[in-house]
């Protein structure tokens, strides 16, 4: 089985139709959605509507992250003032049956040798990231879990820990399957379909073949133009649309 | 984890019917084995896991699980099948049949021109594994076999590592990881990345079946490992006279502490090896005795600096760099315009890529029936005016000896006796003269077509802009042979 791993979505629109269409040129059987597929972006109702359908026809699983979990309440503790704006904004344009949906998500989920979680496994609540070897680390020792899939940090990253040894970083390429050894841990942190930060525009996703045991990091240039152009429709804070352009 | 099941003669595991027992090792042992459908000689190796579960033996295991099944061609064994170390571990591999060249080290010292066409066999080997991205890492005579049709095969894939891929060894392990007379100073410092690793492990190779004597002899200690970042090897000459100047030349570069004053890539070792003539000789060449007392201690203390931080720093290098780019040159008559634009190209190339290599190449043209002449008219060596016109032709070009290198071919196919230079040399880009920008050409076939169609690299095409005259001159002509 293929399954397509999305990950911090945050209302973009083009930026997820544009990971859905190669996906189905990746032959992707079903979807993992790691969590914020709100928040940023212009186009939360579009986004939910698209993840509830994939929900329910195509068995898609679907996690909470911290922006989703703030649009429920439209509580912004703890968020920059672009993140508040967005967030305040996007509560007022979802409606009942969106927020009962996201009411519904978990923040972690296993299934079979896999973890999915929106950020650091150690405290899913609490929207920890994972940057570095360290925190690959200590999230890796959380679980008993073979492989990890996460996101929350935007930037793509694979970490591998062999028993009794310190975990490694390792930069992926784009496009090259890779091997997920049976000896060790893994941890593969999913770039952002909707807001990526590795100075890269261009959505990031990536497919993990059960049958191979292999991941393959993914990247998709999409509509950044009608994405941005609706931010500032929206009167969402510019930067949020700058920063789409360049990737950071 | 699954239990494993006891290996012996006659077991079927996976389809796989398990025969005799070929070798036994500490790290893992060889059976020979079949299955139906396959009909090459196959071996699986099952790597020796004791209740300890030896952290190096499993991820050596993994790296070869990991790299083989991605390998192809010759230079290496074809992979069949892999099972992880969750089950029982395993891999199915190609027997190779032919000869390891352990065996070979018993008649050392070879003779030049017959270690000259080993080592190329093994660069060769080497392009071939650094075009996939892969480098060795445990260059050694044990683990190269020299195939029954004459090519050398590279196996072991346990310390290699794949530059597209996670090194399950980067943790693993504090001491440095290859076998002491032949470990890079790159590996000693715990650098993984750099291909000339390989190309310093061959040098090893080359210098112990130049000498018989291996250059740092066999370290006790890792601390004597590093011995090999400061002092420098009895010059190859010294030990062992027979030894030419351009063999010592190609050893020594080989063997350079710093991977920057190495070859720069294993195709530019192939090359030399090929073509002895056309080495390029320095200091290295005639040197007769290693660096002295006071150079060696200086070296030393510098040595003491370099730690693993400044290595890792190094750049990851992409193996196509240092490219060597052919340039046919045609020195008829009436070609003079186009000489000069094929000179500005190959300008314009090597310009951008530092560490770039040109060589002009020349072809005789042979008639395919009949007398072919050595001489000309008045007498003169064909072959060497061409050279000498050759020399000239790239003179302008201001290159350093070691930077360019002159070939005239003979042959009655021109078109065929470039491809096959660039293929047995490894060639990056072609440049290539097309007489006009002529259809008739295209169609009837001219020698830069067929090099575009045929040619294993990159080509570019040299023209000069076409006139008007030319174009109509070119249809008259399609339409009288009746090609609108």
């Amino acid at each position: 089985m293929r399954i397509g791993f999305l990950s911090d979505i945050h209302g973009n629109r083009e930026a997820l139709d544009a990971c859905l269409a190669q996906a189905e040129r990746q032959r992707v059987d079903r979807f993992v959605i790691l969590g914020d597929l709100v928040g940023y972006g212009a186009d939360p109702v579009y986004v939910l509507d698209k993840v509830m359908e994939l929900h329910e026809k195509q068995d898609a699983i679907v996690l909470l992250g911290n922006h989703d979990a703030a649009a429920i309440t439209g509580s912004i503790e703890g968020m920059n003032q672009y993140a508040r704006e967005a967030i305040l904004w996007t509560h007022d344009a979802l409606d009942t049956a969106q927020i009962g949906f996201l009411k519904t998500l978990k923040s972690s989920f296993e299934e079979d040798d896999r973890l999915y979680v929106h950020s650091d496994a150690t405290a899913p609540d609490q929207w920890r990231y994972v940057t570095d070897v360290a925190s690959a680390e200590r999230s890796l020792r959380a679980t008993l879990k073979r492989l990890t899939f996460c996101g929350h940090v935007h930037r793509p990253q694979l970490y591998h820990m062999a028993p009794m040894k310190p975990a490694v970083a390792f930069k992926p390429q784009t496009g090259t399957p890779i091997p997920l050894m049976g000896n060790r841990k893994w941890l593969a942190v999913q770039g952002a379909v909707g807001q990526p930060r590795d100075e890269n525009p261009a959505a990031s996703w990536g497919v993990f073949d059960t049958d191979q045991n292999e991941f393959t990091y993914l990247r998709v240039s999409y509509d950044i133009e009608s994405a941005a152009g609706k931010i500032h429709a929206a009167h969402l804070p510019q930067i949020l649309a700058a920063r789409l352009y360049i990737g950071r | 984890m699954a239990a494993r099941q006891q290996l012996q003669t006659g077991t079927v595991l996976d389809g796989f019917t398990i025969g005799e027992k070929i070798h036994s090792g500490g790290m893992a042992s060889l059976w020979r084995v079949t299955k139906s459908g396959i009909d090459i000689p196959i071996v699986m190796k099952v790597p020796t896991i004791l209740d300890g579960e030896d952290a190096t033996i499993i991820v050596g295991f993994e790296m070869e699980a990991m790299i083989l099944p991605r390998l192809s061609g010759v230079h290496v064994p074809k992979c069949l099948a892999v099972k992880s170390i969750a089950e029982q571990p395993y891999v199915v591999m190609e027997y190779i049949q032919g000869t390891n060249l352990l065996k070979l080290l018993d008649e050392a010292p070879l003779a030049p021109a017959r270690l000259a066409q080993i080592g190329a066999k093994i660069a060769a080997a080497l392009v071939d594994l650094h075009r996939q991205n892969v480098l060795h890492l445990d260059i050694k005579p044990s683990n190269i076999m020299l195939r029954e049709i004459g090519e050398a095969a590279l196996i072991d894939f346990g310390l290699s590592r794949h530059l597209q891929l996670p090194d399950l060894l980067e943790e693993e392990f504090n001491v440095p990881m290859g076998t002491g007379p032949y470990i890079s100073p790159e590996q000693v410092l715990h650098n993984r990345t750099d291909p000339r690793s390989d190309i310093f492990s061959l040098g090893v190779l080359l210098y112990h079946f130049a000498t018989k004597v291996r250059p740092w002899g066999i370290p006790k200690f890792n601390r004597s490992l590093r011995e090999r970042l400061w002092r420098d090897p009895v010059p190859p000459r010294k030990l062992n006279p027979a030894v030419p100047p351009w063999l010592q030349e190609i050893i020594l570069r080989c063997l350079e502490p710093q991977a920057a004053n190495r070859y720069p890539t294993a195709a530019q070792l192939l090359f030399d090896l090929q073509h002895p003539d056309e080495v390029r000789l320095t200091e290295r060449a005639e040197r007769m005795a290693a660096s002295g007392f006071w150079t060696t201690m200086r070296r030393r203390f510098r040595s003491a600096a370099m730690d693993n931080e400044q290595v890792q720093q190094i750049e990851e290098r992409t193996v196509t760099t240092a490219p060597i780019v052919l340039a046919a040159v045609d020195l008829s008559e009436g070609m003079e315009q186009l000489a000069v634009a094929l000179r500005r190209e190959a300008a314009r190339v090597l310009h951008f890529v530092p560490g770039a290599r040109l060589a002009c190449v020349n072809v005789l043209k042979l008639n395919r029936i009949g007398l072919n002449y050595s001489r000309d008219e008045q007498g003169r060596n064909i072959h060497v005016t061409r050279l000498v016109e050759l020399k000239e032709w790239a003179r302008p070009l201001g290159l350093g000896a070691g930077e360019v290198t002159f070939h005239v071919l003979e042959s009655p196919d021109p078109g065929a006796a470039l491809i096959d230079f660039a293929k047995s040399n490894n060639v990056d880009q072609i440049l290539i003269c097309a007489r006009g920008n002529s259809n008739l050409r295209r169609y009837l076939g001219s020698i830069s077509s067929k090099v575009v169609a045929e040619a294993p690299c990159t080509v570019t095409v040299v023209r000069l802009p076409a006139s008007a005259n030319e174009i109509i001159e070119e249809l008259d002509t399609l339409e009288q042979i009746g090609m609108p």
